[in-house]
């Protein structure tokens, strides 16, 4: 064993503190960009601002240093950064459409990051291995499942735009489904690893290409079930691609077999075909892919096209953060905010955006290369690869790449759901990043243990 | 599980590739045809939130943007409210900008043209709010209100040029209405305003002077017949033809009478400056059939029919039917049959004539200027086509002065100045009554001036109405406020 190094890792905070503090800065400039834009002056409240965001940021990077001091530096400081842009578009939404008092969604939104960071800081206390996660594997499909299907409860459940994937409880109204996101998650990662080798072993070739035999399809039949039910009960094809599309990817990590990417493939095409010749809504929403400025397309709806004329407006450099009209945009802080950043940020500022996203899942999967156990493997590629599926649906719908769905932009959009959704799966992928980048206890350490009179069964 | 998950990566990597060549797809590559699609607010905000050029009528604003106090920070105005109507055309929120020079000089006027490229860098380094280029007209002022109020309640429209350049004088189309009404921020009135003035029968919107339905020419026309007649050498001004009471029509029963039913002239004969001095259709009709129509139709087109010409609005071409048998020629001759003109272009067969046979291209900006009033770039008169050689310019020009002199004309007569003239009654459709044409120049040895009038159905003269006396008292009050200001 002479050729072992002792190499360890290092853990990267002071990196992390490094970027944390210029992704603030980042936000306070924008959010004073917006400032002498609309107003012509110092926004009064930036201080107050700008320590509570600082606050929060430096609270969660403490709570890193203690009790995951080998989590990825990168995300913390990305998720930061995106949640603050949201804010000050948002805010600076809330100023062209003239809102006042309880109308006011950036303080919401404000109130929503501050839950969501706690809730976050908590996972990251409370977790201290992602691999207890899998304990609750079953749980979480019950519970996950249940509220993916809780907007169809009867009192509950609300239609809001034609989409019905909201539940409201007096004046609260909550998106599960984003919750659900994380919970499904767990439940393919738990099942997946449990059933990885039934799934990919048993089985005959057929045309070169390995099939599963009949009785193991019934995962991924009732996950297609559950995803045409979305898309047909809850009028949201959004949600409906996602988690079919999560489902098949993970299915495909954890069997290896491209089979099943085939089937699953054939599945969703089948199901959304026959979903198109069946419902007028689906029909509407191809129509508006295909030919948003169609008479008819026009009478539907001109959302698609507001948004569009907003970022071709923004052009390669953008009007500028307050120098645009992205108000004239629907939705312009939740579904339409990446119209709204593409008209004042420009072509150049989108870029960046995007590839914001892309580290952000690219250091999800990285993690999730370097993590040793198979759950853990699982877990963070679903969660990455989720956040990836989410991006390119909301991006793609608003950008005519596939029919628009009413899904929210992560981090950026506006809505409390998403962001505790996302800030906790961040604080998941920090937990496992943490497995994946500490190093092993050194030889001499793990030989000295086995030197000793008493037997000590270490199980980690 | 690594290599899935690798591919995985990759196929994460080919989602965000398809994203970022999506958004550039909108931001960059269709960009400018999404600016331009009719109903984008965007693009209308934004060219209110900067000061848009002004329409200057010797160097005072016909158009103009002022500031104003709500959010869309200039409104658009129009001093001298209906008498440009329809050379500046309207500028509105809703409707956008159109109807006249707002519409076909929109890229100047709001500062986006690429011929502004250069200040526009300039200004973008000096920090200055980029405003339009304001356009100078050609337009005469004092020609302007003559016109305007020659033509009073009538319908019609009346042009006059500069024969030496094709500089626009006067262009004014009856009836007029206000563009201020389209262009002011109380959007619920200038809908109102924009029902109204499409409901309206008298169709204001329509400049009659260049993009109206076109009016069949009458005898005005009989210059374009002259001058085949003249340019082909088989006639002279004084060759004797014959003009009979009524001309029998080849292939047909029917015949083409004069007037008055009355012989042009001692034994059914006259000369052809006596023919178009009496505006006489039988010796007419009889050029056409000697003629033919190709010679008909090749004459015309020297003139500038069939040219779709931008003066910078987009003049609807006059045209002469493809197919003519030969009584339709006889009757196109005289201008009747299908024949359709602008009175733009029958201004300019007289602007031919008076230039010694050659047609200048017919504009209305003078010159672009900067908001300080700099001069950006200035417009050169041009040469469109030779429409006849000088010498048989002189010759009609001498048969037009008879017109004026002892003719059908004589109502364009003015003290001192020698007015070169034709008169025309268009008929257009039996019980309406017919158009009243008159198109001439003056003066006649040093032309500077030339003019079409036509009053729709005869205006207030009704079915009597013949050019002579509705449409050419209005040329010579158009004339005199150029030539006697």
């Amino acid at each position: 064993m002479s050729t072992v190094t002792s190499f360890r890792p290092r853990t990267r905070r002071n990196v992390e503190l490094v970027l944390l503090l210029l992704a603030v800065a980042i936000v306070l400039v924008a959010y004073l960009n917006v400032g002498l834009a609309i107003d012509g002056a110092f926004p009064p409240d930036l201080v107050r601002y700008g320590s509570g965001l600082l606050a929060l940021a430096l609270g969660f990077h403490l709570v890193l240093r203690w009790r995951a001091s080998y989590a990825d530096p990168l995300m913390l400081p990305i998720a930061t950064l995106l949640n603050g842009l949201g804010l000050v578009m948002i805010h600076r939404l809330d100023l062209a459409r003239h809102r006042t008092g309880s109308e006011l969604l950036a303080p919401k939104q404000l109130m929503w990051s501050t839950l969501a960071v706690l809730i976050a800081v908590g996972v990251i206390i409370v977790l201290r291995d992602h691999r207890h996660l899998r304990r609750f594997t079953f749980t979480a499909m019950a519970v996950g499942l249940g509220m993916l299907l809780l907007p169809l409860a009867p009192g509950i459940g609300r239609n809001i735009n034609g989409s019905r994937i909201w539940i409201g409880i007096g004046p609260l109204s909550f998106q599960p489904g984003e919750v659900a996101k994380i919970l499904l998650v767990i439940f393919f990662a738990g099942y997946l690893v449990q059933k990885r080798d039934v799934l990919s072993l048993v089985g005959r070739r057929f045309l070169g290409i390995g099939l599963p035999r009949a009785q193991d399809l019934g995962p991924i039949l009732i996950a297609w079930l559950a995803s045409v039910g979305v898309l047909v009960f809850e009028k949201d094809l959004g949600s409906s691609l996602m988690f079919f599309g999560l489902f098949v990817a993970m299915l495909y990590v954890a069997t290896e077999r491209r089979s099943w990417i085939a089937i699953g493939m054939v599945l969703f095409c089948a199901g959304a075909y026959v979903a198109y010749l069946l419902f007028e809504h689906v029909q509407i929403r191809v129509l508006l892919w295909l030919d948003p400025f169609s008479v008819k397309g026009l009478a539907a709806s001109s959302q698609l096209v507001t948004g569009l004329m907003g970022m071709a407006k923004g052009g390669l450099i953008g009007s500028g953060l307050g120098r645009g009209h992205p108000e004239l945009t629907p939705f312009p802080d939740s579904d339409f905010i990446i119209p709204s950043f593409g008209e004042e940020i420009g072509l150049i500022g989108l870029f960046a955006l995007l590839l914001l996203y892309v580290l952000l899942v690219e250091r999800g999967l990285r993690t999730s290369l370097g993590v040793r156990d198979g759950f853990g493997k699982l877990l963070a590629v679903g969660l990455s690869f989720s956040m990836a599926l989410q991006c390119f649906v909301v991006v793609g719908g608003v950008t005519r790449v596939i029919p628009l769905t009413g899904l929210t932009m992560p981090f950026l959009s506006y809505g409390g759901s998403s962001l505790l959704a996302n800030w906790s799966l961040v604080a998941i992928l920090l937990r496992i990043s943490d497995q994946a980048r500490r190093p092993l206890p050194e030889p001499e350490e793990l030989a000295a243990v086995a030197a000793a009179q008493t037997q000590v069964v270490r199980l980690r | 599980m690594n290599a899935p998950i690798r591919r995985l990566s990759l196929l994460v990597a080919l989602l965000f590739t398809t994203l970022l060549i999506s958004t550039t797809w909108i931001q960059f590559v269709s960009a400018k045809e999404l600016d331009n699609r009719a109903g984008n607010r965007r693009t209308l905000l934004e060219s209110y939130s900067r000061e848009r050029g002004a329409i200057l009528v010797g160097g005072s604003p016909v158009a103009t943007s002022v500031p104003s106090k709500d959010a869309l920070k200039f409104v658009r105005t129009y001093p001298s409210a209906r008498l440009y109507s329809q050379v500046t055309g309207y500028y509105s929120f809703i409707y956008g900008a159109g109807g006249g020079l707002e519409g076909a000089e929109d890229a100047l006027l709001s500062g986006q043209s690429d011929k502004l490229f250069y200040r526009r860098v300039v200004d973008l380094v000096t920090g200055k709010v980029p405003s339009g280029a304001s356009i100078e007209l050609t337009i005469n002022a004092k020609a302007q209100q003559a016109a305007d109020k020659a033509l009073g309640r009538q319908r019609g429209a009346v042009v006059a040029l500069d024969p030496r350049t094709g500089a626009i004088l006067a262009m004014v189309s009856h009836p007029q209405y206000d563009p201020g009404k389209l262009s002011s921020h109380n959007l619920g009135a200038v809908e109102r305003a924009w029902k109204s003035l499409d409901a309206d029968p008298g169709r204001p919107s329509v400049n009659r002077a260049i993009a109206g339905d076109l009016y069949p020419p009458g005898s005005t026309f009989k210059l374009v017949t002259a001058a085949a007649a003249l340019s082909s050498g088989k006639f002279t001004e004084e060759s004797q033809i014959p003009g009979p009471a009524a001309l029998d029509l080849p292939q047909t029963t029917a015949t083409l009478p004069t007037d008055d039913h009355l012989p042009c002239g001692p034994g059914n004969k006259t000369s052809l400056t006596h023919a178009l001095e009496i505006s006489c259709n039988s010796a007419f009709g009889w050029l056409g059939l000697q003629l033919g129509a190709d010679q008909l139709r090749a004459q015309a087109a020297k003139f500038g029919f069939g040219d779709a010409l931008r003066v910078p609005m987009q003049v609807t071409p006059s045209r002469i039917p493809a197919q003519l048998d030969a009584p339709s020629t006889a009757q196109s001759a005289i201008g009747q049959r299908d024949v359709r003109v602008t009175p733009l272009q029958m201004a300019m067969v007289s602007a031919a004539i008076a230039n010694r046979g050659t047609v200048m291209r017919p504009y209305l900006v003078k010159d672009t200027r900067r908001s300080d009033l700099d001069i950006i770039d200035k417009t050169e008169p041009g040469e469109l086509s030779q429409a006849v050689s000088p010498d048989v310019a002189a010759a009609l020009t001498r048969m037009m002065v008879t017109v004026v002199k002892s003719g059908t004309g004589t109502a364009a007569q003015i003290r001192g100045i020698t007015v070169a003239g034709k008169t025309g009654t268009a008929q257009t459709r039996p019980g309406r009554p017919p158009h009243a044409w008159f198109t001439a120049f003056a003066p006649a040895d040093n032309p500077t001036i030339a003019v079409a009038v036509v009053v729709e159905d005869g205006g207030i003269a009704g079915n009597e109405a013949f050019g002579g006396k509705i449409a050419a008292p209005i040329a010579r009050k158009v004339i005199e406020a150029v030539l006697n200001p």
